[in-house]
Parts: C-alpha cells; sequence; structure tokens
C-alpha cells in the first residue's frame, strides 16, 4: 500500500553529522521531499520529510533511523490550532503556502487541515491570539 | 403619478420604540437585507423592515478603559501605576486610571529581538478584568499632605471599581486600506505579516455588515447613538480621530479609503470577554479586538437602500506598506472590492495575491445576529442621535501634520 506522509526527525547531536537521511533512498528506496531542516554538527538537529511509497518501506525506513537514535514523530502532532483561542480572522490564512489553514466560503470559520501543513510557522507569526502553537 | 420621495418619513423613531417594546419589530441584519432587496426592491423592503442591524469584529488599536479604583486609607494621588505589569496612565483625578489598548507590558523586549512578540498589553489587561480575573496594580505617588501614601500593591477586580468604562477615540472605521508588500523581504505591519513581492494582501473591514457602510452618510448613526459594544450596551461619543468624510466616494456614495470614525463609550461591566480579545501582532505590537454592532432605524426608503449595499460595491485602496505607507507618500496601487478580498484571492499587477482578512466575518455575523436578537426581545432600544456627524460638507478633513522647524537659539528658549 502506498501513502503520503510527513514526519518529523530530531537528530541527536552526535548523529547530526552523519549521512543517514541518504539512507531512506539507497537501502529501502523510499521516495521523500526535505520540507525543512535545520542541521549543524554537533548539536541536536531538526528535519521535516514528506514520505511517499509503499507504507512497508518506509516503516523499515524509519524503524532504521530509530535504531541509529533518532526520535521520529507524525508532523500532525507539533503544529496544533488551539479552538478556543480562535476568532475565525482568516489573518493565518492568506500567509499559509499550501492552504492547510482555509477559511469556509459559507460560514467564514478557519480551518486547519494537518495533512497538508508543512510547518512553515507562518500562522504562528501572524496570529493575534496564539491560537497557532508549534511544538517543534 | 404621485411621486413619493425617498426622504419620506415611513416610522419615526417612536414608533419603532413601540413595536419594540410590544415584541412586534421586524429586524433583519444587514447581510439578510441584501437578499430581501434584490427579491422585493427598495421600496418594499423598506416597508417590511423597522430596524436593519450591523455588526464589525476586529482590531481597534484606539481603544482604552478608564476606571476609578476607589481611595485607600491613607489616601494617595497616584503619580505611576501599572496593571499586570503594563503601565496605565494616572494623569487625573488621585485614583482615576487609564489604560490603553496598545501600551506594552513595562518588561517587553519590544522589538529589541524583530519582529518582537508583544504578548500581553493594555488589550489583554481589559480582557482579563472583563473575564473576572484579579488584576495586580503597582502605583506609587509622590506625597501630599492630603494624599500622603506613596506605594500601593494590591489585587483589583472589575466588579470592585467605582466606575470603569471603554472609551476608545476611534472605532469602527468606515473602510480601510488593503496592505501587501512590494519589498523582497517579509514585514510585520499592523495589517499583519505581509509576505515579499504581494505574497499576500491583509484586509480589515466587515464590509456588508460594517456599520458606516450602511449608513454611508450618517443619516441615523451620530453622537449618542445606543450601539451594541463588548457584549455590552455602549453609546457613541463623537466623530472619531481621524473622521474623515470628504475623501472621495463611488456613485453609491461609498468612500473609497478610510473616512468616517467614531468614539464610542459602554460601562465595562456589562461587557464579555468573548467581545473583547487582547491581541499581539508580531512585529508591531499589542491592541484589542471588540465587537462592536449598531442597529439602522428604516426611517425611510433612503436608509434602505444604503443598507442593501453589498460587498462587490464597496472597493478599497490597496497600498503598499513597505514603502508607501511608511513613508506616507499617499501612493495607491489600485482598488479591489470586498467581494474579491473575501473570496480568497485578488488579482494585483497581474498576480494572483492570497488575502488575510484581520477582521472576524463570521463574529461580525453574530454581532449583528446579536444585536437582532436583543431587539426582537425587546431588550435594546433605538434612538436618534442628539448631534450628527460631520458629513462631506462640513469641511473637516484628515490633515498630516506640518513640522514647524524647532530653533534652539537663546532667544526663543528665554535663556
Amino acid at each position: 500500500m502506498n501513502q503520503t506522509r510527513k514526519v518529523v526527525l530530531r537528530f541527536p547531536h552526535e548523529s547530526a553529522d552523519q549521512p543517514l537521511v541518504c539512507e531512506l533512498a539507497l537501502r529501502f528506496g523510499l521516495v521523500f521531499n526535505i520540507l525543512r531542516a535545520s542541521i549543524s554538527p554537533h548539536r541536536e538537529g531538526l528535519m521535516v520529510l514528506e514520505l511517499v511509497g509503499d507504507t512497508e518501506k518506509q516503516e523499515k525506513g524509519l524503524a532504521f533511523l530509530r535504531d541509529k537514535g533518532l526520535d521520529i514523530e507524525p508532523l500532525s502532532q507539533d503544529i496544533r490550532k488551539i479552538e478556543r483561542r480562535c476568532y475565525h480572522c482568516g489573518a493565518c490564512v492568506g500567509v499559509c503556502p499550501t492552504g492547510a489553514l482555509y477559511l469556509d466560503q459559507k460560514n467564514y470559520q478557519v480551518y486547519f487541515d494537518e495533512n497538508r501543513c508543512i510547518a512553515c510557522e507562518f500562522c504562528v507569526q501572524s496570529c493575534p491570539t496564539h491560537a497557532m502553537e508549534a511544538l517543534i | 403619478m404621485e411621486v413619493k420621495s425617498l426622504e419620506e418619513t415611513l416610522r419615526t423613531y417612536d414608533e419603532i420604540n413601540r413595536r419594540i417594546e410590544n415584541g412586534e419589530a421586524v429586524v433583519i441584519t444587514a447581510e439578510e437585507v441584501i437578499e430581501l432587496v434584490a427579491e422585493k426592491g427598495v421600496s418594499r423592503a423598506a416597508r417590511e423592515i423597522d430596524v436593519v442591524t450591523t455588526g464589525t469584529f476586529g482590531i481597534m488599536c484606539s481603544s482604552g478603559a478608564f476606571f476609578n479604583i476607589g481611595h485607600s486609607k491613607p489616601r494617595m494621588k497616584i503619580l505611576e501605576a501599572t496593571l499586570n505589569g503594563v503601565p496605565a496612565y494616572g494623569g487625573l483625578a488621585a485614583v482615576d486610571l487609564f489604560i490603553g489598548a496598545t501600551q506594552p507590558a513595562k518588561d517587553d523586549p519590544l522589538n529589541k529581538v524583530h519582529p518582537g512578540e508583544f504578548k500581553y498589553g493594555g488589550g489583554h489587561v481589559i480582557q482579563d478584568l472583563v473575564a473576572g480575573k484579579s488584576v495586580l496594580l503597582e502605583a506609587n505617588g509622590y506625597g501630599t499632605e492630603c494624599y500622603p501614601r506613596k506605594k500601593l500593591e494590591t489585587w483589583i477586580a472589575l466588579q470592585e471599581l467605582n466606575q470603569a468604562y471603554l472609551f476608545n477615540p476611534r472605532n469602527a472605521y468606515q473602510n480601510y486600506n488593503v496592505a501587501v508588500n512590494l519589498s523582497d523581504k517579509p514585514i510585520y505591519t499592523y495589517m499583519g505579516m505581509l509576505l515579499p513581492n504581494l505574497g499576500n494582501a491583509g484586509f480589515s473591514s466587515a464590509g456588508q455588515l460594517s456599520p458606516l457602510l450602511n449608513d454611508p452618510f450618517y443619516q441615523t448613526i451620530g453622537v449618542g447613538t445606543r450601539i451594541f459594544l463588548g457584549g455590552g450596551a455602549g453609546f457613541v461619543a463623537w466623530q472619531g480621530t481621524q473622521h474623515d468624510p470628504g475623501i472621495e466616494r463611488s456613485e453609491r456614495g461609498l468612500p473609497l479609503g478610510g473616512a468616517g470614525t467614531i468614539a464610542v463609550i459602554g460601562d465595562l461591566k456589562g461587557m464579555h470577554s468573548d467581545w473583547l480579545w487582547g491581541i499581539s501582532m508580531r512585529g508591531y505590537g499589542c491592541s484589542l479586538a471588540l465587537g462592536l454592532g449598531i442597529p439602522i432605524p428604516v426611517v425611510n426608503e433612503n436608509v434602505m437602500f444604503y443598507c442593501a449595499v453589498q460587498d462587490g460595491d464597496i472597493l478599497a485602496p490597496v497600498v503598499d506598506y513597505s514603502k508607501a505607507y511608511p513613508n506616507g507618500t499617499g501612493e495607491i496601487l489600485g482598488y479591489v472590492s470586498y467581494r474579491d478580498l473575501r473570496s480568497g484571492t485578488i488579482t494585483l499587477e497581474g498576480k494572483e495575491v492570497p488575502t488575510s482578512s484581520l477582521s472576524s466575518y463570521s463574529k461580525a455575523r453574530e454581532v449583528a445576529l446579536l444585536l437582532k436578537k436583543w431587539i426582537q426581545q425587546g431588550r435594546f432600544s433605538l434612538n436618534r442621535p442628539v448631534e450628527s456627524l460631520p458629513g462631506s460638507e462640513s469641511g473637516i478633513t484628515f490633515r498630516n501634520l506640518t513640522e514647524r522647524p524647532v530653533k534652539f537659539s537663546t532667544e526663543e528658549v528665554g535663556g
């Protein structure tokens, strides 16, 4: 079965300088898209990956990275919309590059589609009421 | 054939109020009225409807609150005060204070690391007070024979204050700029985060629901008009600061940019924190977002004609906030309608530009619906203004500052 999913990889400082992510392609034949990366030698690093392809291969690839000490979480848990803080203005909508945040054209409420989020955090910066939270 | 004037009185304020008292008033929102007029025409709609309710919910920086905390023993004349660390103004009588919506906390790092976060300010203090939370008051004075106390630290809460009222020098702008960024870097403005190279466009008006766009010539909205303010009742106190009724208008009489404004007042104790939100604009500052609604009595057909305004009729000027706005050049890139703005994208210089609304249309709609309900239930009556807002004939315009050079000669400083 094929699926597309986004994951957040956290590198411990000792493995930040190792070529690990390329192994996903070389060993496991996975196609991936790096959405965001902040990696420096000897420091804790962070990478947001979009993985495309066979679910089984993805699981094997991610298990390999876990063995190497990486912490892996699905992206959707890292950008959150806190509903009680949102008054549905739409300040976030125009800066969201993927349409993950959108205004319903009937009730004019703002909705968040986690699956389309690439964690650019423009919404976090633009929200006047701190309703968008990044845990990355 | 008899020609009837559009100005012919269909019902008086007294007649409307009697119908409200008897639970018979026919009330409709400024959004609902659009369809009715399209279906039945202005004349029939005007005969069927007594009141049209408007509403808006957005960030209104020129807002603040006055209050009296009561006298301590011994008494104190407050010189300086903070509320939850946010400076309040004490240059009034001994224990009267004013807090402004955009006042940042005393220890806020501001824009030292740009863009600053401005996490807590005057607007948040007002929201916390209205939510019933206790707020820390720290004050000092210089001591006088009648007011000897010099230091005060105490918790205060809204219901313990003598008077506490919102008094906003400028709210409910009649139309506003659409903000874009022509530079190649993101900028952080009071119109939100603006992405480079026309990456997005910020706008802020309830458009067809907005009070002064439904009464463009201030025929029914004036000084003394009872309004919905922050979830309670308030009044129009005066023309707002920067009131600029004379700006160019469309054929329908709608101003082609920020025009009329109102100063409003209302009892904080009757308000609700659902309608007053402290906000933080990254890189700009803090402020207050609030809900405001005004009922429009359909006293003649003319009033109904203006209430039927739709987003497609209202044009807003597009301004570059990277250069034209900060430098005050007055340059306008073009005009776009609120219908396009609300659709999510506008076309500018051949480019599809996504829009960011800073005011909440869904909350504006809620304000108009709530006000409609109050009037239907007989809880809110209408009144004739005690004085009209200055119109385009008044000659009142919004002037920019003309700076006069300051010469530091010994003569002028009297040395």
